[in-house]
């Protein structure tokens, strides 16, 4: 899918985005009013100079348009590899991304991802898990790894890994994993403005809610523990 | 320097470390080993756990300051994040909005995600970042302490730089990708991973130091880790982002992006910052590069 | 893995104490947690080795132990990591040693 189908589908009102190096910026038109657009495309590669032209358009929105939502259309394979990369800390500016994308939200921008076809690791990690919500597209592909790496790294039979990807959601790849584990509110069957509408009212209502993926995981039966042992910790009593 | 015997934080483990950072006998652990349970996403893949899943966290005091402390074991599945492990995090940073302390001290040593519980794990990293942020947002300082055998790479490098500093020794290591990731996807003439000497110079304590994306770079030694903790927070206050603050952050990292986004060694780099003999960096010791840092022109 | 379950007939420790933890569960090491029991004249040992087959190994290694050593009414957990029996035995010493050192 292209990324203007993407977008004709979800804003039928109208858009106004431009891609320069990968990197989407712009806006568009809802029932609810304009929303900033942003984001990533061709399975972009996250490096420094893509972090911080995300970054700077969510500072430039909550300067320029205040209350505005975010949108984000992530389409990543994960980080930029290379050595120059690392030795300018590009951990360093995806946390910077992540804390404007945090700070837009404390600001009162309402915020919502939506992986259009790869979300992977530290480039997913940068925006679209820090997004007041993500959802994903039916046929994109959510993970850390793929299963033949994950056996090449830990040493355990791909055979194996199929056969518990079946049942376990804490390591299949996909997105239907992220939406049981939490972290996706709902998988779209296509982009659409009536889906998109509905989820910027829902978030528009959850607002100041906080966190929730941990409680959803639980109800969704993604990850049984998660929420217990944290409240555990949370609320043990000192022995000391 | 002292002559005292040093306790290498490198060597250490996370109980260890614990023991020599904070206040002596203060410690108490929460959700203590004798009472949890260790990862059953392991066992279904036929690993032995850990029962306290790699991870220690607890209540202290530092220098009489009452603090919250998690360390991250680094000899456990390389001190990477799984359900329970992230989960306890989470509870920690939740408590330390609830409870005020003076700060939470980080003790990150981890590769990032543990492949074995891959989704829980990224999902959990993504839940403690959003929870180091809301920390700080409360006004409580997250200090992460970098210098454990495993580093902080992956999405806990990214955690790292959400803290409100970071303390870091020569030997710690703090970036994104390891280098044996690089090297395996990019090639040996991209990332050599056993030029040791070359890891160092890109993601080691000494060159996040000169750059400023590590705020102390303290001697090896547990001892030294607590004085540079202690000495972090009798200056630190905790105040929430603002607008300008971020366009000033973005602005230095898009400057130092234009002037060194070619460099792929850290001697470049040094060079560049006005360091006569970059070659000599490696060789100095931390009290040295201190001084050093200090005369460079801003 | 294996899950391993011994019960050694052992002198009983005098004094029970708080949970005592030694070691670590990274290659070539094991981490041991020794609590109180129930059966004061016994010593209950579990053990998760990422080793396959060394059942025998693990039985001498732990029989000695608890016959050497007063640790009746204690329950002992090992999450093991293919440590050696030498490796096993010192950390057995520490946990042991931690456990009586809580006590006072």
């Amino acid at each position: 899918m292209t990324l203007n189908t993407i977008l004709d589908a979800l804003f039928p009102a109208g858009h106004a985005v431009a891609v320069a190096n990968q990197v989407l910026a712009g806006e568009a038109q809802t029932a609810l009013g304009p929303v900033a657009v942003l984001g990533t495309t061709d399975a972009a590669a996250i490096d420094h100079a893509m972090a911080l032209a995300l970054a700077g358009t969510v500072l430039d929105t909550v300067e320029q348009h205040p209350g505005r939502p975010l949108v984000f259309l992530v389409d990543t394979s994960g980080q930029a590899l290379s050595r120059s990369q690392e030795l300018l800390c590009l951990n360093g500016s995806l946390a910077h991304l992540a804390s404007c994308v945090d700070f837009a939200r404390r600001q009162g921008h309402p915020s919502l991802a939506l992986v259009t076809a790869n979300a992977v690791s530290g480039g997913f990690l940068s925006f679209g898990l820090m997004a007041d919500q993500a959802y994903a597209l039916a046929d994109a592909q959510v993970r850390v790894m793929d299963l033949r790496a994950m056996a090449r790294v830990t040493k355990i039979a791909y055979e194996r890994l199929v056969e518990l990807a079946a049942s376990s959601p804490i390591f299949a790849p996909g997105a239907a994993s992220y939406q049981k584990m939490g972290a996706i509110a709902a998988i779209w069957p296509a982009p659409s403005a009536t889906l998109l509408l509905d989820a910027l009212r829902d978030i528009a209502q959850a607002r100041g809610a906080g966190d929730q993926r941990q409680s959803l995981a639980t109800t969704r039966g993604g990850r049984q523990l998660a929420a217990g042992v944290s409240r555990q910790v949370e609320h043990a009593v000192g022995a000391g | 320097m002292s002559l005292s015997i040093r306790h290498s934080w490198f060597e250490a483990t996370a109980r260890q470390r614990l023991a020599g950072l904070l206040d002596p006998g203060s410690f108490c652990e929460f959700l203590p080993p004798a009472v949890a349970q260790p990862s059953p996403h392991l066992a279904q893949l036929d690993l032995p756990g850990a029962f306290d899943d790699g991870v220690v966290v607890g209540a202290g005091q530092l220098g009489s300051r009452q603090v919250l402390v998690a360390a991250q074991e680094g000899q456990f599945m390389g001190g990477a994040v799984g359900e329970i492990h992230g989960a306890k995090i989470v509870g920690l940073l939740r408590r330390a909005v609830a409870e005020r302390p003076a700060a939470v001290l980080f003790l990150i040593d981890s590769g990032g995600v543990r492949l074995h519980e891959a989704n829980a794990g990224l999902i959990a990293i993504s839940e403690i970042m959003r929870a180091v942020l809301d920390a700080r947002a409360a006004g409580v300082p997250v200090v992460a302490l970098v210098g454990g055998s495993c580093g902080a790479f992956g999405g806990m490098g990214i955690v790292a730089k959400l803290c409100s500093a970071v303390v870091m020794s020569e030997e710690g290591r703090l970036a994104l990708s390891g280098p044996e990731v690089i090297e395996t996807v990019a090639g040996v003439e991209e990332f050599d991973a056993k030029d040791r000497a070359l890891v160092w110079r890109v993601t080691g304590g000494k060159h996040r130091y000169l750059m400023d994306d590590c705020a102390a770079l303290v001697d090896d030694d547990i001892a030294a880790f607590r004085r540079g903790s202690i000495e972090l927070l009798d200056d630190w206050q905790e105040t929430p982002d603002t607008l300008a603050r971020l366009r000033a952050k973005q602005a230095r990292l898009q400057g130092r992006l234009s002037a060194y986004g070619r460099c792929r060694d850290g001697l470049e780099i040094w060079a560049a910052l006005g360091i006569s003999e970059p070659e000599r960096v490696p060789l100095l010791d931390c009290d040295e590069l201190i001084a050093l840092k200090e005369g460079l022109p801003t | 893995m294996e899950k391993l379950e011994f019960k050694f007939p052992s002198q009983a420790l005098l004094a029970a104490a708080p949970p005592a933890l030694c070691g670590v569960v990274g290659s070539g090491n094991l981490e041991i947690l020794v609590r109180s029991g129930v059966d004061r004249q016994i010593c209950e040992i579990s053990v998760n080795t990422s080793a396959r087959g060394f059942g025998e190994t693990w039985r001498a290694v732990l029989a000695t132990f608890a016959a050497s050593q007063a640790v009746g009414g204690t329950s002992i957990a090992i999450n093991d990591m293919g440590a050696t029996p030498a490796v096993v035995s010192l950390r057995l010493a520490q946990a042991l040693a931690d456990y009586r050192g809580g006590a006072q």
